[in-house]
């Protein structure tokens, strides 16, 4: 058995971020445990430009901005086993994982950092009714075989759904020269970026069909066609707006899931919204030592802001590992008018510095404003001229607000119309 | 060469029928139209072993289902298939539905299924909580189970193959013909000659028997469409659970499946295109409705994929068994739906018995090995084991299908084992690498990499499961 201060679980950019922020405040053993053959997660596949704006104020590739962690956690101490999948972690904390190299690997860990991403929603998960042919596959995947294995899935590609990826991913395959018909998405907005949909869509005349979905694939061995449809209120399938569409390739982008079977094992708490931990503002779930941070804790829209929670966790993680167990009153915080979740989903008011509560809205607001109330009383409220459901906002919880509150308090985030 | 005996049709009878008579000094062929085994109706139906009830007394299906049932334990120990125990309950709404309930009870009797009761709504509530409250009572049968059928046809097929068969796969029967007491199958894997013919063709075997000119059998394909919800509703039934039976078939089953999934469906619906798999809106939305009647808190926001299969249903309604009146040497095995693969083992004898009595003075093998010898399933196994297996070999230490916790040693031991997987659901199926709730999105693509290394092709050679069903084009710009 190894022991280690803290274990993290995933090298993309979360578990990396909160790696090195441990370091940086005194954690002195650190190991890394990702399943990939390198570090980097998902960015290593995400070749477009974007990254990196709002945390280093440059525009970088996804392969770029993880390298810049990857040379940062090479300069340390930091332990890294690749090619690792954990398979459990126990009560006490105790890891056990698994490669080719080592067998079986059981690690103690004084904490742990979940950082293991999130995943695609399949076709499964959709009723979309007809032939199971081949042709069918998320937009991360086709991505996959584009970016890295240098193959086109497709050449006649329809995408249902509006996230990034998708969007990404239509840009990518006119540029392979694939033609790209049309994006589908069910609800009356994308929740996908704007800046995507202007730069991956509208600069290359492909059409965005809101409230319109797929209904059925039609071929024997590779698909030959959808039907497409648009839907009512309630999301249903107008039958007399079905239309054929002639494509090989169906990707789908229509949403993501946090990763949390392993958190699920441990018994940690999940918001039934995020899909992700319940955790407090150093971003520690209800299970003593252990922390999670990035797309396993909520999906984000900016890795940018994985970055920057990631370093939270880090330094929860590395207080707790240095400090043991602080004096704590929790106060939730609760979601109001248009606010679908909010992360951290409860507050330590013993914290002693400003809380940042991240939050998606429900719906697109326009012109509205976004309230924080703490024991009935608005401490802040803020003008936006739009709100989507495919970009995070965040409000500030001010550290003396914090200081004057007691047990029975309450923190309220919501949209004034 | 001549074979002994073809078998047309790689799916659960087939399969079993060569296992049987892979005992004896034949040459065997197994023929499949398809790219890998259990391409048909083995591949997609209830996963049901059922107790015997449901056939009219006399009936062939009565006969070899009961039989099937008393078999298939130990035909699953030796192939080392998952086979479950868990019975079954036919559950009644109503008074009626009661009278319908003492019926299958009676029937049960006269065709010798052991182990029923009738249970009151105390008795079936207290067994199964999760039933729905207005349940009035129902027939419990201890006798039923639940099977893999697409891993008991490949293990029955690598058994086979072990003991010297041969299995021939995207070998298509195009035309028949017969001449000095030899049938020349036209395929296309080329011209296949062989002295007894087993019609194993499930939709297809009326088509089959035409091509000798018999024109006994007539085939009405019904489809069926089923969800397969996530493990973490796997057990909100122990039991299989039927509805009262209707003229259509059993009704919407609700039942655990021995991968620890729940399993809702079939529907029922006539189609004209035989091959014609795909799933319709209208049926999933009935077996989304049918399904909660028994279990209220089946929700499809659970699914992890929806299927559909197709059954062979002989307007006889009853299996079509034995030689053919056009020519002897010609075997029918047809019209086999429910309850066909619970009868398999027993079909697979039977058919065996009729071939070798008719060649007649045949040798058993001396060194017939009926058993399959364990595979390696990481998930399932100890961490000693674990540790051990990756000593051994190390590509059990790596994990490709996060889901389903499956190694690369898995995969490989599955594309390289006798009659092995060749393209990606043939790896899903033999190893469950891509079946969890990911569905594939990740380990997706690294099987078609592992399949293009053990096969020796490019990666976009590799299909999903044969046929023009390749995954990727031609290389990026």
């Amino acid at each position: 058995m190894m022991n280690y201060d803290l274990v993290v679980v995933g090298g993309g950019p979360a578990g990396m971020a909160a790696a090195l922020k441990a370091k940086e405040c005194g954690v002195e053993s650190i190991i890394i445990l990702e399943r990939a053959e390198t570090l980097g997660g998902i960015l290593e596949q995400c070749i477009h430009s974007g990254f990196g704006l709002t945390y280093f104020k440059e525009e970088l590739s996804g392969p770029e901005y993880a390298a810049r962690f990857i040379d940062m956690v090479e300069k340390t101490d930091i332990a890294v086993k690749t090619d690792t999948m954990v398979l459990d972690i126990d009560d006490n904390n105790l890891v056990t994982a698994v490669n080719k190299k080592d067998g079986l690997l059981k690690i103690q860990a004084k904490a742990i950092v979940l950082a293991m991403g999130c995943r695609e929603r399949p076709r499964g998960a959709l009723e979309i009714a007809g032939s199971r042919c081949s042709g069918i596959m998320t937009a991360g995947t086709a991505q996959k075989y584009v970016n890295l294995d240098g193959y086109m899935p497709g050449k006649k590609v329809v995408i249902l759904g509006s996230g990034d990826i998708g969007l990404i991913m239509a840009r990518r395959m006119t540029l392979e020269g694939a033609e790209v018909k049309v994006v589908c998405e069910l609800m009356p907005f994308s929740g996908g970026l704007n800046r995507n949909i202007v730069q991956c869509l509208n600069d290359y005349n492909i059409p965005l069909r809101l409230s319109t979905t797929v209904v059925e694939c039609h071929g024997k061995d590779r698909l030959e066609g959808v039907t497409s449809a648009q839907v009512d209120e309630h999301l249903q399938p107008i039958e007399s707006t079905k239309e054929y569409i002639e494509c090989d390739t169906l990707m789908l982008s229509v949403g993501l899931i946090p990763e949390n079977e392993l958190t699920k094992n441990v018994g940690i708490a999940i918001d039934r919204i995020t899909n992700g931990a319940v955790v407090d503002e150093m971003r520690q779930t209800d299970h003593k030592g252990v922390f999670a941070a990035g797309n396993v804790l909520h999906v984000h829209d900016l890795v940018d802001y994985v970055t920057m929670e990631s370093q939270l966790a880090g330094q929860g993680a590395a207080e707790y590992i240095l400090n043991g167990e602080k004096e704590t009153v929790y106060v939730n915080s609760t979601t109001g008018n248009g606010v679908r979740y909010l992360v951290p989903q409860r507050v330590n008011i013993k914290n002693g510095n400003d809380v940042k509560l991240y939050f998606r809205v429900g719906k697109i607001f326009k012109n509205a404003k976004v309230v924080l109330e703490c024991d009935g009383k608005v401490i802040s409220s803020k003008k936006k001229v739009k709100l989507a459901p495919g970009e995070m906002e965040n409000v500030v919880i001010p550290a003396d607000v914090l200081a004057g509150m007691n047990e029975n308090s309450t923190i309220v985030v919501r949209v004034e119309e | 060469m001549c074979y002994d005996v073809a078998i047309i049709g790689a799916g659960v009878v087939g399969a079993l029928t060569a296992r049987a008579l892979s005992k004896y000094k034949l040459k065997i062929a197994l023929l499949e139209a398809q790219n890998d085994v259990a391409m048909g109706a083995t591949k997609a139906n209830s996963a049901i072993v059922h107790a015997g009830f449901d056939a009219l007394p006399g009936t062939l299906k009565a006969k070899f289902n009961v039989l099937g049932c008393e078999m298939m334990p130990k035909v699953c120990k030796d192939l080392s298939v998952p086979y479950k125990n868990n019975g079954s309950l036919v559950v009644a709404f109503s008074e009626e539905e009661m009278e319908t309930v003492q019926k299958l009870y009676d029937r049960g009797i006269a065709n010798g299924v052991p182990q029923m009761s009738i249970l009151n709504k105390d008795e079936l509530k207290a067994l199964e909580p999760n039933l729905a409250d207005n349940v009035c009572g129902a027939l419990r049968a201890e006798s039923a189970g639940i099977v893999c059928p697409y891993e008991l046809t490949i293990a029955a097929t690598e058994n086979a193959v072990t003991n010297g068969a041969e299995c021939i796969r995207n070998c298509k029967v195009e035309a028949i013909d017969f001449a000095d007491g030899v049938f020349t199958l036209k395929t296309t894997a080329g011209d296949i000659q062989a002295k007894y013919v087993i019609d194993a063709a499930g939709v297809h075997s009326d088509d089959i028997a035409r091509m000798i000119g018999d024109e006994s059998v007539n085939i009405v394909v019904r489809r069926g469409e089923y969800f397969i919800l996530d493990r973490a509703v796997g057990n909100m039934v122990s039991h299989t659970i039927f509805q009262c039976p209707t003229k259509m078939g059993k009704g919407i089953l609700v039942s655990p499946t021995v991968d620890g999934n729940l399993l809702i469906g079939p529907t029922a619906e006539e189609i004209d295109d035989k091959d014609d798999v795909s799933t319709t809106l209208a049926g999933l939305h009935d077996v989304k409705v049918f399904s909660t009647k028994s279990c209220p808190a089946v929700s499809t926001r659970n699914a992890i994929t929806s299927f559909s299969g197709n059954r062979a249903h002989p307007v006889t309604d009853d299996f079509i068994l034995g030689p053919s009146k056009v020519n002897p040497q010609f075997i029918h095995a047809s019209g086999i739906e429910s309850p066909g693969l619970s009868s398999a083992p027993a079909l697979g004898e039977y058919l065996a018995k009729v071939v070798v009595d008719a060649i007649g003075g045949v040798e058993e093998k001396e060194d017939f090995d009926g058993t399959r010898k364990e595979v390696f399933r990481f998930r399932h196994a100890t961490d000693e084991e674990r540790s051990a297996a990756i000593a051994k070999n190390p590509a059990y230490g790596r994990i490709i299908c996060r889901c389903e916790t499956v190694t690369e040693g898995e995969i490989i031991d599955a594309i390289r084992a006798p009659a092995g997987a060749r393209d990606v659901d043939g790896v899903k199926r033999r190893t469950r690498a891509g079946m969890g709730r990911c569905q594939g999105g990740f380990c997706g693509s690294k099987v078609v990499e592992i399949l293009a290394r053990e096969l020796g092709c490019p990666i976009n050679e590799i299909t999903k499961f044969g046929n023009g069903s390749n995954i990727l084009f031609d290389k990026t710009k």
